[in-house]
């Protein structure tokens, strides 16, 4: 047992060359915030300065104390209990934004403060859009992926201290972001705002969860790959594709915060609209079916209704979603072929989306009855419902005559939200509340009945936003186009602006339940990981925990 | 290079590309020898003992 | 051929090159046309690059985030055009870095705007939009006309623009600064050089109506008031076999 042990420890991981990195990013920092005139470059070279030297220190503590030791024969779980934390920690913020940005366009005399221009509804909606998407959806994926590929692959993460470069990488970039918006340091890409160095940095650190995951899938002791691993890891090379063709850009000056994209007018739309498209392909629904994939059979304790189908499902998904970006130009100066190629293609993209859908739900045939005991399950399911009726409602919306009265308009606002909180969010939530008790090896959830509680105020809030935002979608498109009987446009612009007054109250008040669930998660999740349970609670679900590392199994098989 | 070419090059091929990966993902999919390696892998999410 | 998959199945590596495969050849079939195929932009005249103003301005349209709830994009449908005009070319924006198309329109379309309104009522608008519309859901913008406009890197951000090929020439970008102060003041002996350099349809006078300082609202209005006004549709065949796309 001894030799083994040693055979399994390796310390050092990396650190050396981590600090050497981590020096050189330190002396480039201090040059850049030393010689910049441009003062929101400064800070941002402050904020790197800062996190740099923060990681070294830590560094440099961590490792005469005798850290960062590599036991083989255990998973790596603190980085995934860090990005658990960090993903509850923006969720808060994304959303505490998108609610805020709800009520200035409720009651703009109230939520508007003339003199404070960084608080206006244009520097805050990427922090709420980045902040929900990348900050909370991204953390979910770095945690959950790291968690998956483990388990599946029945070895611990590769690349020693590297999936902890990864999680701070990633902190790092989020605050670069954030902070840029407020301060209106954007490159107006939707989805896509970070300036050129926040662009290559999040290259670097994509490029090491890349090498990661890929490291694990090679240390694997199982001859399969887990589907769940090929949804993540198209999830992954995808977005790389994407991230770096979509942000092409020339600055301004090195020293500059600014840029100009290397493209212009028609091909730059297309571009951006091929990179916004499949974020939501590859970030929000790639990634998150390869939750669906583990976290529904974990939890059902049955294997997925059919793999066969979700091979069928993952390349057709894959192949059918990258053509469809063009639905977002039609009737635009984009040449109509191209038109034509993305609306054929999103309408095929029902299929496979229904499919995979069909594939997670079916996986409770037999075991029904969870639907009813374990609300953590529910809320996977009525993900996976929310899923099927988004995917296919953007078809719909992809035809060029639906499309002629949706887009612009809050119809396309609410389509996205149906989709993000309906089936990211809930497939999220799912998947946290599984794996805290796993990861911090409690016997389950410090409550059930506040999961209850979470998930009728979420979906009641979910209703009530996407009901109000199909009203004023469909009211104003309608209204802009509608003619008197002389044959006169028949409303203003600002008529259709004050119709949907009321609408966006109910929005404001849907986002503001969605915001209270999760806040009821936060607080249930605090109490679990304090090793706290509501005694007063009977019938609460065991589901069994997972293995805390890949050596008993292993070992076992080797005598 | 005119409008109809590539028009027509990226409509039909585009089709005929996916049907191409479509069935060959169906063949590897169905193909009865790998049902029993598929099975397996299935089975990879439940099979960890503490 | 199954033997084939069962590698793909197995090794990672293959598996990566066969999802780049699939995800690249979308991309690259449907937007690589783009830029090879002449009829994509249409030849209409009066296309120009923006004035070191304008461009300090659309920095400003850009920095705010005022794409999020305006457009640039009039679509071809019969209400869209008789309320904001001819419908938008792909010519208008070809020296648009980055395009500013837009995808929603809480606020109208802009790509016409220009001229539409005075400076004076943009000026009053963006300092507290509900002032003049009351059901405006805008955010004011009151900060902009007291906030002095910094273009000490106007050359640089001109030869920037240079380097993703917009036509500015030499003596564009060594004269940036002093076109940019010239077209904010409309008694500067600099006009004549600004308007041979951009065009006699330069807009040039003091859009803040405050000739003490520059401020991000002359900037701003500066590029407001051309949006949509360069090409000259009095001349535009749309039914040319050219400009059918």
């Amino acid at each position: 047992m001894a030799q083994l042990d040693q055979t399994n420890m390796r310390s050092g991981s990396g650190a050396g060359l981590l600090s050497i990195g981590l020096g050189l990013g330190i002396v480039l920092t201090i040059f850049m915030a030393a010689r910049t005139v441009d003062a929101r470059f400064q800070v941002h070279a402050f904020i790197m300065m800062g996190a740099f030297i923060c990681a070294l220190a830590a560094l440099v503590i961590g490792l005469s104390a005798g850290r960062f030791v590599q036991d083989q024969g255990r998973y790596e779980d603190g980085v995934i209990r860090a990005g658990v934390i960090a993903a509850l920690f923006w969720a808060v913020i994304g959303m505490l934004v998108g609610l805020v940005i709800a009520l200035q366009l409720a009651w703009p005399s109230i939520f508007y403060f003339p003199e404070l221009g960084w608080l206006n509804f244009g520097r805050l909606r990427p922090v709420h859009t980045s902040g929900v998407i990348f900050a909370f959806g991204g953390n979910v994926l770095i945690a959950t992926s790291f968690y998956v590929v483990q388990r599946t692959c029945k070895a611990r993460l590769a690349g020693g201290l590297a999936p902890w470069l990864v999680f701070w990488g990633y902190q790092l970039f989020i605050v670069l972001a954030a902070t840029g918006y407020v301060m209106g340091v954007t490159q107006s890409r939707e989805y896509a705002e970070p300036e050129w160095y926040t662009d290559i940095w999040l290259t670097l650190v994509w490029v090491t969860y890349l090498l990661v995951f890929l490291g694990t899938i090679w240390k694997r002791k199982e001859p399969h790959i887990y589907v769940a691993n090929w949804f993540y890891l198209a999830f992954i090379v995808t977005i790389a594709m994407l991230h770096i063709v979509n942000n092409l850009a020339v600055p301004v000056s090195p020293l500059s915060s600014h840029s100009y994209s290397l493209f212009s007018g028609v091909q730059d739309a297309l571009i951006q609209w091929w990179y916004g498209h499949n974020a939501v392909g590859f970030f929000l629904t790639a990634g998150f079916l390869a939750i669906m994939y583990y976290f529904i059979p974990k939890r059902a304790e049955r294997p997925i209704y059919s793999y066969r189908l979700s091979i069928v499902h993952f390349w057709a998904l894959i192949f059918i979603y990258i053509w469809a970006g063009p639905h977002h130009l039609h009737y635009t100066a984009l040449p109509q072929w191209a038109q034509t190629l993305g609306m054929t293609f999103s309408i095929m993209l029902w299929m496979p989306s229904w499919g995979g859908m069909i594939n997670g739900l079916m996986t409770l045939s037999g075991a029904w009855d969870k639907l009813r005991t374990d609300a953590v399950m529910r809320m996977m399911i009525v993900s996976l419902a929310f899923y099927g009726m988004s995917t296919f409602e953007g078809p719909v919306m992809s035809v060029r005559a639906v499309n002629a009265l949706s887009h612009y308009t809050d119809w396309t606002i609410g389509h996205v939200h149906s989709g993000a909180l309906g089936w990211v969010g809930f497939v999220s939530f799912g998947a946290i509340y599984c794996m805290v008790p796993w990861l911090w090896k409690r016997p389950r959830l410090y409550s059930d009945r506040l999961v209850e509680w979470h998930f009728w105020i979420a979906t009641t809030g979910i209703l009530l936003y996407i009901a109000a935002m199909w009203v004023s979608g469909i009211m104003e498109g309608l209204m802009w186009r509608k003619y008197t009987p002389e044959g006169f446009l028949a409303y203003s612009f600002v008529q259709t602006v004050s119709a949907k007054h009321v609408s966006n109250m109910v929005r404001a008040l849907g986002g503001a339940m969605y915001l209270t669930g999760t806040l009821i998660m936060v607080y249930n999740v605090w109490r679990t990981i304090a090793g706290h349970v509501r005694q007063d609670e009977t019938g609460a679900v065991l589901v069994q925990p997972s293995a805390s590392g890949p050596a008993s199994t292993g070992l076992a098989a080797a005598q | 290079m005119t409008y109809e070419t590539v028009s027509r090059l990226a409509q039909q091929g585009g089709t005929i590309y996916f049907v191409v990966l479509f069935l060959a993902a169906c063949v590897y999919a169905f193909w009865p020898r790998n049902k029993a390696g598929f099975d397996q892998a299935a089975r990879l999410p439940l099979d960890e003992e503490d | 051929m199954w033997k084939h998959h069962q590698k793909l199945e197995r090794h990672s590596l293959l598996l990566v090159i066969g999802i780049l495969v699939v995800v690249a050849i979308g991309g690259l079939v449907e937007i690589s046309p783009l830029f090879y195929l002449e009829s994509t932009i249409e030849k209409v005249d009066g296309i120009r690059p923006y004035t070191p103003l304008e461009l300090e301005g659309r920095d400003i349209y850009v920095r705010e985030g005022c794409y999020l709830c305006h457009s640039q994009m009039i679509r071809p449908l019969r209400d869209e055009v008789e309320r904001y005009g001819h419908y938008s070319l792909a010519a208008e924006s070809m020296y648009d870095h980055p395009f500013q198309w837009g995808s929603k329109r809480t606020g109208p379309d802009l790509a016409r705007v220009g001229g539409k309104y005075s400076d004076g009522w943009h000026i009053d608008h963006l300092t507290n939009p509900r002032a003049v519309v009351p059901e405006s859901v805008m955010p004011p913008y009151a900060f902009l006309a007291k906030k002095e406009l910094d273009y000490r890197d106007i050359a640089d951000k001109l030869r920037a623009q240079r380097a993703v090929r917009v036509p500015y020439t030499n003596a564009m970008i060594a004269n940036a600064a002093k076109d940019l102060e010239a077209q904010a003041d409309e008694f500067s002996s600099d006009g004549t050089a600004l308007k041979q350099r951009y065009g006699p349809k330069v807009n040039q006078r003091d859009f803040d109506g405050n000739p003490d300082q520059i401020s991000e609202m002359d900037a701003l209005i500066a590029y407001l008031q051309m949006l949509g006004t360069t090409v000259d549709f009095s001349t535009y065949k749309a039914d040319a076999g050219e400009n059918l796309r």
